[in-house]
This record gives C-alpha cells, sequence and structure tokens, in this order.
C-alpha cells in the first residue's frame, strides 16, 4: 500500500464520523418535509414514512384553511425586512463611529454595547410590555419593530467588521480631503462592508422571522398574527392533524432555510474570520 | 459634549487650519457632536427599549402590580418573600438548572469533537460546515414542532427505533428525566453546529508551531488535542458557555410547545419541565401579575450574573487541569 492509499484509509473514520453528524443535522429537517407531502394516516403507519408523498398541496391547503398563514406570512415579512434593513442602517452607522471616528465617551459607551449583550432580553417583557402598551401599540406591528430597530449584537459586529475591512488610512486620507463624515461613511466604510453587512442583514432577519416570546405576548393573534405564533398555534392540541402541523413548521423555516443556502458561504467565511479560502 | 477641546477634533490630518474656511465657526462645532449623531439612533433604542424597563421592572417588582389595571400599591420586597417562599419557584429554577447542564455538557464536547474533525484537509469542506449549521437556522417553534413528533410516545420515530432493539414505548414528556432529555436533545441539535464552527474558527488561529513541539515530543493526537488545542482556544470555550447560559436561563419555546396543551401549558401534569421563563410567562401573562412577575425577573437576572462568574471560573479550571 502507498502512502496515499494509507492515508485515504486513516480518514474514512472521519468522513465516516462527519456522514453521521450531517445526517443527524439534516434528518428531523427531511422527515417533517416527508411528513409535509403524506396523508396523515402515514404518522401511524408500523415503520416510520421516509419518503415523500404526494399530499402536499392538500396539506398547504388545509393550513391555510386552519389558520391565517397568508397574514402570518406578510406580518412576518413586513416585520423580518424592516428590522433587516435598519439593522444594517443603523449598526453600520454606529459600528463604524466606534472604529474610526473618536468622539467623547467613545470607550466607555462601547463597553456598555458589550455589557448589554450579556443580559437575557426576556426579563424585561413585562416592563416592556407596559410601556408598549403606555405608547398605543399594543397588539400593532411597531411593537415588534421598533425595538428590534437597532441590536447591541449589529453594533459589535459592524464595529468588528470595520476594523477588519475599514482601512484607517483612507477614512483619515478622505477626511483630510474635505470629506464630510456622511460622505466618507457612504463612499469609503459602506462599500468595503458589503460582504459584512448582507450577513447581518440575513442573521437579522432569521432572528426577526424566528422569533417567538415577544410576539406571543404583544401581538394578537387574531389581528397581528406572525408566522411562530401562528405555528404555535398549530402545536397547541386543537389541532391533532400532524401532517398539517409539519407542513406549517416546514413552510415557516423554508424562508430562512433559503436565504441560508444563497449566503452560506459569506456567513461561514463570516464566522470563521475569512481564514478560510475553501 | 458638542465643546470639545479641538485636540479631540476627528480630522487629525487636517492640513489648512478650519479657522481659514468661509463656513469654519458652524462647520467645526457640528462636526466635533457629528460621530455622537452616528451612535445616537442606537443608543436611543437602547436606553428607551433595553435600560429603561430593566429599571421600570425593579419598581414594578416592589409593587402590587396587575398587568391590565396598574398600580395597587407599594408591597417593599413582599413579592420577594413570597417568591421564597413558592415551591413552584424553586421546581422551575431547578428544572432550568438541569436541563441547561443537560444541555450544555454534551453540547460543548460534541462540538468540540466535530470541529476537530473539520479542522483537517479535507473534501467538501464547505459541505460539511453548511449541513452542521442547518439546524440553527430553523425557528424554535418548529424545532419544538418537528421534535415533540419525533418524541411521540405512539407513533414517533424515537421509541420505533427503541422499539427495534426491545425498548417499550416511553411518554417521553410524562416524567421529570424523560422530559428533560427531550428537552436537552433540541437544544443539542440545535446549537451543536454553531458552536463547532466557532470553535473551528478559533482552532485555526492555533499557532503551528505549538503541534510541531508537541509532534516532536512524539505526543499522540489525543493528548495534542487535550493540551495544545482545547487550551489554545480557550478563550472561545468561555464565550460559548457564556452565550449558552444567558440563552439557557432563558429557555422557553421548547417546553412550553413540547406541552400538549401548547402556549397554555405549565410545563406537564406536575411541572416536570416548568423553567423558569415559563413560570414567568404563566405569573405575568397568564395570572396577570405583573409584580410577582417582576420579582422572578429581577431574580432570575441576579441569577445569570452569578452562574456566568461561577461558569467562567469552573471553564478555567477544567482547561487548566487539561
Amino acid at each position: 500500500m502507498d502512502a496515499t492509499t494509507a492515508r485515504r484509509w486513516r480518514t474514512l473514520p472521519v468522513y465516516f464520523a462527519l456522514v453521521l453528524v450531517t445526517v443527524a443535522s439534516v434528518f428531523p429537517l427531511y422527515w417533517s418535509f416527508v411528513i409535509s407531502t403524506s396523508d396523515n394516516s402515514v404518522i401511524g403507519d408500523r415503520t416510520p414514512a421516509l419518503l415523500p408523498g404526494g399530499h402536499l398541496l392538500d396539506n398547504l391547503a388545509a393550513v391555510f384553511d386552519a389558520v391565517d398563514f397568508w397574514a402570518a406570512i406578510r406580518n412576518s415579512l413586513i416585520v423580518a425586512c424592516t428590522v433587516a434593513v435598519s439593522n444594517v442602517v443603523l449598526a453600520s452607522l454606529a459600528g463604524f463611529a466606534f472604529a474610526r471616528l473618536r468622539f467623547p465617551g467613545r470607550n466607555s459607551l462601547f463597553l456598555v454595547v458589550v455589557g448589554s449583550m450579556m443580559v437575557p432580553a426576556q426579563l424585561g417583557v413585562i416592563p416592556l410590555y407596559i410601556l408598549v402598551g403606555e405608547l398605543g401599540w399594543e397588539s400593532k406591528l411597531q411593537a415588534v419593530i421598533v425595538p428590534g430597530l437597532v441590536s447591541a449584537f449589529s453594533v459589535f459586529w459592524m464595529r468588528q467588521s470595520c476594523e477588519e475591512s475599514v482601512p484607517a488610512e483612507l477614512v483619515d486620507a478622505a477626511r483630510a480631503d474635505g470629506c464630510s463624515l456622511l460622505r466618507v461613511y457612504w463612499h469609503v466604510a459602506l462599500p468595503a462592508l458589503r460582504p459584512q453587512a448582507a450577513v447581518l442583514g440575513m442573521l437579522s432577519f432569521m432572528a426577526a422571522w424566528n422569533d417567538f416570546f415577544w410576539p406571543l405576548i404583544v401581538l394578537d393573534p387574531n389581528e397581528t398574527p406572525t408566522v411562530q405564533v401562528v405555528l404555535s398555534q398549530l402545536a397547541s392540541g386543537r389541532f391533532t392533524n400532524y401532517s398539517l402541523m409539519l407542513t406549517g413548521a416546514t413552510l415557516g423555516a423554508l424562508p430562512v432555510i433559503t436565504l441560508f443556502l444563497l449566503l452560506s458561504r459569506q456567513v461561514i467565511n463570516g464566522m470563521i474570520g475569512g481564514r478560510f479560502h475553501a | 459634549m458638542m465643546r470639545a477641546p479641538a485636540s479631540e477634533d476627528l480630522g487629525q490630518r487636517t492640513p489648512a487650519p478650519p479657522a481659514a474656511r468661509p463656513r469654519a465657526p458652524r462647520g467645526v462645532r457640528l462636526r466635533r457632536g457629528a460621530p455622537l449623531l452616528f451612535v445616537l439612533p442606537f443608543l436611543v433604542i437602547l436606553v428607551v427599549f433595553g435600560v429603561l424597563p430593566l429599571v421600570f421592572l425593579a419598581w414594578i417588582s416592589l409593587h402590587d402590580w396587575h398587568l391590565v389595571n396598574g398600580d395597587n400599591g407599594f408591597v417593599g420586597l413582599g413579592n420577594y418573600v413570597a417568591l421564597l417562599g413558592d415551591p413552584n419557584f424553586y421546581n422551575a429554577l431547578w428544572n432550568t438548572v438541569t436541563i441547561f447542564l443537560e444541555a450544555s455538557v454534551p453540547q460543548v464536547l460534541l462540538a468540540l469533537g466535530i470541529a476537530a474533525l473539520l479542522n483537517r484537509p479535507l473534501r467538501g469542506g464547505r459541505l460539511w460546515r453548511t449541513g452542521i449549521l442547518l439546524p440553527n437556522v430553523v425557528s424554535v417553534v418548529a424545532v419544538a414542532l418537528v421534535f415533540g413528533q419525533l418524541f411521540g410516545h405512539h407513533y414517533g420515530i424515537v421509541n420505533w427505533l427503541l422499539g427495534q432493539v426491545g425498548i417499550a414505548p416511553i411518554a417521553w414528556q410524562s416524567s421529570f428525566w424523560s422530559s428533560h432529555l427531550a428537552i436537552a436533545v433540541m437544544v443539542i441539535w440545535r446549537w451543536t453546529g454553531y458552536n463547532a464552527l466557532i470553535y473551528l474558527a478559533a482552532m485555526q488561529a492555533v499557532p503551528k508551531e505549538l503541534y510541531e513541539a508537541a509532534a516532536l515530543d512524539g505526543a499522540g493526537r489525543w493528548r495534542t488535542f487535550w493540551s495544545i488545542t482545547v487550551p489554545g482556544i480557550r478563550p472561545t470555550i468561555l464565550f460559548t458557555v457564556l452565550t449558552s447560559t444567558v440563552g439557557g436561563l432563558q429557555l422557553f419555546t421548547e417546553p412550553q410547545l413540547f406541552d400538549s396543551s401548547g402556549v397554555a401549558g405549565t410545563g406537564g401534569d406536575s411541572r416536570q419541565f416548568q423553567t423558569i421563563v415559563m413560570y414567568l410567562y404563566e405569573k405575568g401573562m397568564g395570572t396577570l401579575d405583573a409584580g410577582y412577575s417582576a420579582a422572578i425577573s429581577w431574580i432570575v437576572f441576579v441569577l445569570c450574573v452569578v452562574f456566568a462568574l461561577v461558569n467562567v471560573g469552573l471553564v478555567r479550571k477544567l482547561v487548566r487541569a487539561a
């Protein structure tokens, strides 16, 4: 056996382990899809269903019949798109200032950013609920949108991105040429930040789309349903149709999975800090 | 703040003195404050929807406060005293801590293992990474729905698999340990890949010389992993433990939807898997006792800080021992 063959044999268990891990990661989603294409009766079969059936359209119709899924998708899209755009804009402004501009109190303010990332947000829901009630936003979409317009995480992310990809010399040179701060931000910082901004936009979209606790508390499922709240209604025991439930779950997960697959290279490179060239 | 001394000005390399320009006085004053304007929207959101609610939370917790009818008077530490004598509170706290441990320990070990597998020249590197990150993008509600079926009593795949090796079907929701195990599996499934990628990133930054030195000393793969790789990525492990503490103490959706009565549930017939945020939700949104609910939040907030500190200490010690 030559060296290459020997090495190939030695890496075989590694690939085997990775296949196992990947199957474990993907299987529950695949199975959810299978059930969403099957008649409700397959769930009672003696061996679990593993291949898609032909009932996807029936199940979809049943989901849209049982709950107001259209309104839920529309509301979730409004919330998630607004939150994604505003996080990118507001966090890149703040992140640029934290990374490349000098102003009084900069360092202590940034400590506040890092500190507030460590505070569990769900603990503040009761006072937030009362506050939102005072503003008259109860069961209105802005109750979910406005508090999420920009997060500490986004600002942190954008500051790190600026440190990595916006050269300080370029900012100084532009300033020396008499460029206004806003123009420097627009013509120097933003173009350099495009890949990281795309990832942040996606992460913010997913977080808003997937959010459940706060919308459950503050929104009215009859007036302003969101996808996750509607899904939880499918699980509430009023329905015992499993294929209905998992059709909803598959449908609700589809947009974020698509978005993720489209941007997976950027997301993974962003997470691994660009050290990869695979 | 607008009148910072000239040395604080941003245009550090401005060639011409600002006074030479016609619009200088107004322009300079605007410019000193301008960077703050960049940060202002974020600060407003943070203060109004982040800091104020936390301060307000402490205030509410000292009152008999009905969520709809409002303030019914100051009660001092009354809510806290009641809470400390409330068995359901301790039950929820215990459930939260045990589920957190059952989910976190295997998750960190698994993620380390997967990261080690990925940290070598492999074919299809991006494919593996995409696959293991996929669970993390799916909403917790969808995860709870799918796993609720996988762990179904009569028709669930998990029980079917157990049946293949002769184990009788388990009613996963009904007991303390089985329900905890199922919920922990949901958390592990959703977060292991994410943590593995973060560890992988850190592993790539461990200096190659350390590995070469270890190889010269004749250290095997296993020993190199524990004495070079793991200590080398200690700050990253600490970071993930901290974030999973914050996440673990907030655990809500998975257990809430694992209860067959959905969001109206209390974590099983005898609250065997009711977590602290579920209890907070039950008190605040169910019985509308905002004061009591606020007291729960405030105590959990303090606990979060304590747990974070304990965790940091523990991980430091463990890694040093290894």
